[in-house]
């Protein structure tokens, strides 16, 4: 028996890439190495479910413990990677325990970016990624009285969400001007600031934070460069992340906006993959190369990557989406919208159920669907199998698209390879 | 404790006791029960822990919302007219001897 496959990583893309491994038959040794603690967990209700007390430990594991015994993944906790050595084709741990590869997966995730700015070591300063982090979050919003939440994005509207139904006083402060810029359309990013403000939430865009001051090494206020300040006891930064590529770097991996890899996930090192967060692929319904922070993207480019493993040569073309929970509101999110040049609307903002259909040079690229599930699922199926939508059939909503897809599938043209 | 009977494609069956409020997916999960995947951890977002529910039951759990109709649309083995989404079960006593058909593949 070979050395078999390394997965650095405990997070859905390491997970998935062990299970798809043995799914799909693999008989050599897999070795799951991450830095926390856990064995693998899912990381999105860490902002929702855990938080309000519907979901323990238990219920988010991905698998049980016993899983990985029954399955032979060994699982290498709370150990983090030093180094990797191509040439011998063995991980150094910071132990200084080596393990040997035949094959090596990067799912090294990402970690949260830092506010480079005064008071950020502040006690009552939180982020959020990790379990860790989530059980601190909840004990410390038990009490908090005023949060103030950096960052409009999803991990801090949705903690914005939670806190205010817990009826904390909740202050969202957002360096651009709008909400959730990088991922949804204005009207989307509006429709969210007034659900956010008619819930009782401040919503600050546009907001410079220059300082947060504290006493006694505890926060109290959160400054912004205009001089405003927004008493807190609990600040929660969610400004992104970067990704872990540091490890890549130095083991001489290309590096883009992640670890690169090609269509097959493998980086310029043909038996190492890098999948997740942390890669950036090709993705052909972007049209370009890109990096995306999913669950989907995780757990599909996990299979993808065992396939890649298994030595079936199955380029990577799983459909993205996404989604947010908001108070009751959820947000579905299917294809990349990047670089569109039109929009139309399915539904009004008002009635609270709509959807976005974003196009790019007359093709659908994407679609935003609040509360309109359909729309999300066949908006799927018709983005994934390039099935024609004119603007017109989009807006009209007498138009039905779950014949569409199915009439389409006819006609589709696969987006170009 | 009720108990949920779980088929697999291939036709074997497995029993087992699920606490009441426990969703049919969980306890697959829990119990190492080939053929539930559950990736979007039970909010309704992907179709892997589609299952066939027996027609002696299927009148008897609580219809299926908006957000899980959309859903079985895309699940990987067409629906049928007794499909779920095992996220969207909970057990109760009343249904003691749930039986459950897995689909040959969940994506």
């Amino acid at each position: 028996m070979g050395a078999g496959t390394v997965v650095i990583g405990t997070g859905q893309a390491g997970f998935q890439t062990a299970a798809s491994l043995r799914e799909q038959g693999y008989q050599e040794p897999i070795t799951l190495i991450g830095e926390e603690p856990y064995i693998p967990y899912h990381r999105p209700p860490l902002s929702k479910g855990f938080q309000v007390g519907q979901q323990d430990f238990e219920s988010i594991e991905l698998r049980p413990g016993k899983f990985y015994q029954n399955h032979r993944i060994e699982l290498v906790l709370a150990q983090r990677v030093a180094a990797i050595d191509r040439a011998t084709k063995r991980v150094t741990l910071g132990s200084g325990a080596q393990i040997p590869y035949e094959k090596l997966v990067l799912a090294v995730g990402a970690r949260n970016r830092v506010l480079p700015i005064r008071g950020a070591e502040l006690d009552g300063v939180l982020s959020l990624r990790t379990l860790d982090e989530a059980v601190v979050l909840k004990e410390r919003l038990a009490n908090a009285r005023e949060i103030v939440v950096i960052g409009g994005g999803f991990i801090g509207l949705e903690v914005a969400s939670v806190a205010c139904t817990m009826g904390k006083q909740v202050t969202v402060l957002e360096a651009l001007p709008r909400l959730m810029s990088r991922a949804v359309a204005p009207v989307v990013s509006e429709f969210y600031e007034k659900l956010h403000t008619s819930k009782g939430v401040k919503v600050i865009c546009g907001a410079t934070v220059s300082e947060i001051a504290g006493a006694s090494g505890c926060v109290q206020k959160v400054l912004l460069a205009g001089g405003a300040a927004f008493a807190a006891d609990l600040v929660l930064v969610g400004i992104g992340v970067a990704p872990n590529v540091e490890l890549a770097r130095e083991a001489g991996l290309r590096v883009t906006n992640g670890i690169a890899v090609n269509e097959f996930l493998q980086t310029d090192d043909p038996d190492i993959l890098a999948i997740g967060d942390c890669a950036e692929h090709p993705c052909v319904f972007a049209g370009a190369r890109v990096r995306l922070e999913s669950v989907q993207n995780a757990a599909e480019q996990a299979q993808c990557a065992a396939a890649t493993i298994a030595g079936r040569r199955d380029p990577y073309r799983a459909l993205p989406w996404f989604w947010t929970d908001q108070y009751d509101v959820k947000l579905q999110m299917a294809g990349i919208s990047l670089g569109h040049d039109q929009i139309v609307m399915r539904g009004k903002p008002e009635s609270l159920k709509f959807s976005v259909f974003y196009f790019r040079a007359g093709r659908l690229a994407a679609i935003d669907s609040i509360n309109r599930p359909v729309d999300h699922m066949m908006g799927r199926r018709l983005i994934a199998a390039g099935i024609p939508v004119s603007l017109e059939e989009a807006a009209d909503e007498s138009v039905d698209l779950k014949l569409l897809a199915h009439r389409g599938a006819q006609h589709a043209v696969h987006p170009p390879a | 404790m009720p108990k949920v009977i779980y088929i697999s494609a291939k036709g074997e069956a497995r029993e087992i006791e699920v606490p009441v409020g426990t969703t049919v997916m969980a306890a697959a999960l829990k119990n190492g029960i080939d053929g539930i995947v559950a990736e979007c951890g039970g909010v309704c977002m992907c179709s892997t822990c589609h299952v066939f529910v027996d027609e002696k039951f299927f009148g008897m759990l609580p219809p299926a919302q908006d957000t899980e109709e959309a859903v079985l649309e895309i699940a990987a083995v067409e629906r049928q007219p007794t499909s779920r989404l095992s996220c969207q079960i909970k057990v109760t006593d009343a249904l003691d001897g749930l039986l459950v058909r897995l689909p040959e593949k969940q994506r």
